[in-house]
C-alpha cells in the first residue's frame, strides 16, 4: 500500500480486517445494495450491509457496533451468492455481530443475541444442542411469570410436537451426549484462546 | 445397484426423537432401499448452525466441524461424509473449505484438535444427500426403482436456503434449483414448476427469535404452495420442515389465515414410491399429516 492511500484507511477499517471474520472484504463493497434488497429480513435493519460497509469505511465504530443490523441475518446466503463483487456478507454480518458481542458493546436485549448465546452455551454442555433445554431457556429469559405466559402461548407447538415424537420430554433429564465431552470442551476452549490471542479479545 | 457406502453426520436435529427424527426414520429406510450403507460419524457434535457466531467464534465454530471431519477420517476411513440437514452440510462443507485454503487455520485447528486427541487431514469430502442420489445414483436409476409412483399428487418444491446458498448443488442454479421438482417427478409425483417461493427464507433461527419478523415468511412459502394448488410441500432441510410446519397455527393467529398443509422431506416420498409403508417413510411423525402420501403408502 502506498503512504497515499493509506492515510485514507481509518483505523477502524483496519480493526475490522484484523478481527472480524473475513473483514479484509469490507473494502471491496461496491455499494450497488444488491444486498439489502435481497434480504428477507431487509426492511427490518437499520442499515442494510452496504451501508454498514461504508460507515466502516467512514470510521463509524460506535454506530456499527452497537446496530442491531446485523443480528437481523437469518443466514439464508442471498447476499452471497448475488454479490457482484462476492463479497462473503453473511460471514461479515455474523463476524460483526460476534465481535460487537464479544467487547460487550451490542444491544443487551437484542433476542436473537441472546438467542445466540443460549445456543452455544446449549451445545458446549454435552456436544449436542438439547432443543428443549433451549427451547425453555429461550421462554425463560426475561423471568419465571414470563416464561410461563411464553411457554402457555407456545403450548400447541410444543405438544404437537411430543405427539410427532419429534420433542422429548426426557430431555430435560437425560440429554442427548456425546461421550468425549471432556476433550469436547478442552478443544473448544482452546480454539477460543487461540482466537482471542489473534484477535485481541480477552 | 453397487453397493454405496458413506460416512454419516445425522446432527442433532436429526437424532432419534428431535425435531427431525422422522427426517432420520425415513432417511434409513430410503438408503435400505437404495443399496446405500450409512456409518454413523462415531460421537459426533452440534455443528453449531447458523446461530452459534454470536458466542463461537471462527476457530471454535471451525473447530466443531473439523472435529466430526477427524473422526470420520479415523473412524470411515476413505468414505465421503454426508449429511442430511442443510446446516450440517454447509458448515462441513465452509470448515472443509477454510482449513484446506489456510495454513494458518489449518495449523489453529489442529492445535484445538490435540486437546481432544485428534487431527484433521482433509481427507475426506463434505456433502449432502441429494448429492448422494443425484450425483451417485442419478435420476434415471432412481426412477427404474419405484414400484408405488405418488401419482395424483401434487408437490411444491420447497428447497429454501442452505442446500442452495452459498455452495449450491453442483450446475442448478440459485434462484431457481430444479432438482428437487426434478427428484419428485422421478418418484411419479407431480412437481409444481412455477412455485415461486421454493428459495424463499423459512427465517431460519428467528423463526424462535424474532417471530414477528420471520412468520411473514413462513406465509409467503405456505400461502405460494396453496395459490399453486399443492397438496403438500417437499424440502431437503430439517429447520425448513420443521419451521414451515409448526407455526402453521401460530402464522394463522398473527395473520387470519386457515393454513394447514403438510411439510414432508425427499426421503419420505422415495421411501414410500419404493413401496415402503408408512412407518418406515416416518409419516407418523408429522403435526400436520400427510394423508395423500399415507393413502399411497404400502
Amino acid at each position: 500500500m502506498t503512504e497515499m492511500t493509506a492515510k485514507y484507511r481509518n483505523s477502524f477499517l483496519k480493526e475490522v480486517e484484523e478481527r472480524v471474520e473475513e473483514g479484509h472484504w469490507v473494502k471491496m463493497c461496491m455499494q450497488c445494495g444488491v444486498c439489502a434488497g435481497s434480504c428477507p429480513l431487509g426492511p427490518h435493519w437499520a442499515h442494510p450491509p452496504q451501508e454498514i460497509f461504508m460507515m466502516i469505511r467512514a470510521g463509524k465504530r460506535e454506530e456499527v457496533l452497537t446496530s442491531d443490523s446485523m443480528w437481523m441475518c437469518t443466514s439464508c446466503y442471498n447476499c452471497v451468492v448475488r454479490c457482484p463483487r462476492k463479497l462473503p456478507i453473511t460471514h461479515i454480518m455474523h463476524g460483526l455481530a460476534n465481535l460487537a458481542h464479544r467487547l460487550g458493546v451490542a444491544p443487551k436485549n437484542q433476542p436473537t443475541r441472546q438467542f445466540a448465546k443460549m445456543f452455544w452455551d446449549n451445545l458446549g454442555k454435552t456436544g449436542r444442542v438439547n432443543e428443549l433445554r433451549l427451547s425453555l431457556s429461550l421462554y425463560f429469559k426475561d423471568g419465571f411469570g414470563q416464561g410461563i405466559k411464553n411457554a402457555m402461548a407456545m403450548k400447541d407447538v410444543g405438544l404437537g410436537l411430543v405427539k410427532a415424537k419429534r420433542l422429548n420430554p426426557m430431555e430435560i433429564v437425560a440429554p442427548h451426549s456425546i461421550k468425549d465431552k471432556s476433550g469436547f470442551q478442552a478443544m473448544l476452549k482452546k480454539a477460543r484462546e487461540i482466537e482471542d490471542r489473534r484477535k485481541r479479545l480477552s | 445397484m453397487a453397493k454405496k457406502e458413506y460416512s454419516f453426520y445425522p446432527g442433532c436435529s436429526s437424532q432419534a426423537k428431535a425435531s427431525g427424527a422422522n427426517y432420520l426414520v425415513s432417511t434409513q429406510s430410503m438408503c435400505n432401499k437404495l443399496g446405500i450403507t450409512l456409518n454413523e460419524i462415531p460421537d459426533w457434535n452440534c455443528c453449531s448452525a447458523s446461530i452459534g457466531y454470536g458466542e463461537g467464534g471462527e476457530l471454535p465454530r471451525l473447530a466443531l466441524s473439523a472435529r466430526n471431519l477427524a473422526l470420520s477420517e479415523e473412524h470411515n476411513k476413505g468414505q465421503d461424509v454426508v449429511a442430511t440437514c442443510a446446516a450440517c452440510w454447509l458448515a462441513t462443507r465452509e470448515t472443509k473449505e477454510r482449513l484446506d485454503g489456510s495454513a494458518q487455520l489449518l495449523a489453529e485447528a489442529n492445535e484445538a484438535l490435540k486437546e481432544a486427541g485428534l487431527q484433521y487431514q482433509g481427507q475426506a469430502e463434505a456433502r449432502h444427500m441429494v448429492e448422494v442420489l443425484i450425483e451417485d445414483i442419478g435420476y434415471e436409476d432412481l426412477q427404474k426403482g419405484v414400484v408405488n409412483p405418488l401419482e395424483g399428487i401434487k408437490f411444491a418444491g420447497y428447497v429454501g436456503c442452505q442446500t442452495n446458498r452459498p455452495f449450491g448443488i453442483d450446475g442448478e442454479s440459485f434462484e431457481n434449483p430444479l432438482y428437487l421438482d426434478r427428484l419428485v417427478e422421478s418418484m411419479g409425483g407431480e412437481a409444481i414448476a412455477r412455485y415461486e417461493q421454493k428459495v424463499t427464507c423459512c427465517g431460519g433461527a428467528l423463526a424462535f427469535s424474532e417471530p414477528e419478523k420471520s412468520q411473514k415468511q413462513i406465509k409467503d412459502i405456505v400461502e405460494s404452495a396453496y395459490d399453486h394448488g399443492a397438496d403438500m410441500i417437499v424440502t431437503p432441510c430439517p429447520l425448513c420442515q420443521a419451521n414451515v410446519e409448526i407455526y402453521q397455527g401460530e402464522v394463522n393467529k398473527r395473520y387470519g389465515t386457515k393454513f394447514n398443509i403438510p411439510v414432508t422431506y425427499y426421503s419420505q416420498l422415495i421411501t414410500v414410491a419404493y413401496g415402503g409403508s408408512a412407518k418406515e417413510a416416518g409419516l407418523n411423525g408429522h403435526v400436520i399429516p400427510p394423508s395423500k402420501l399415507e393413502a399411497a403408502a404400502k
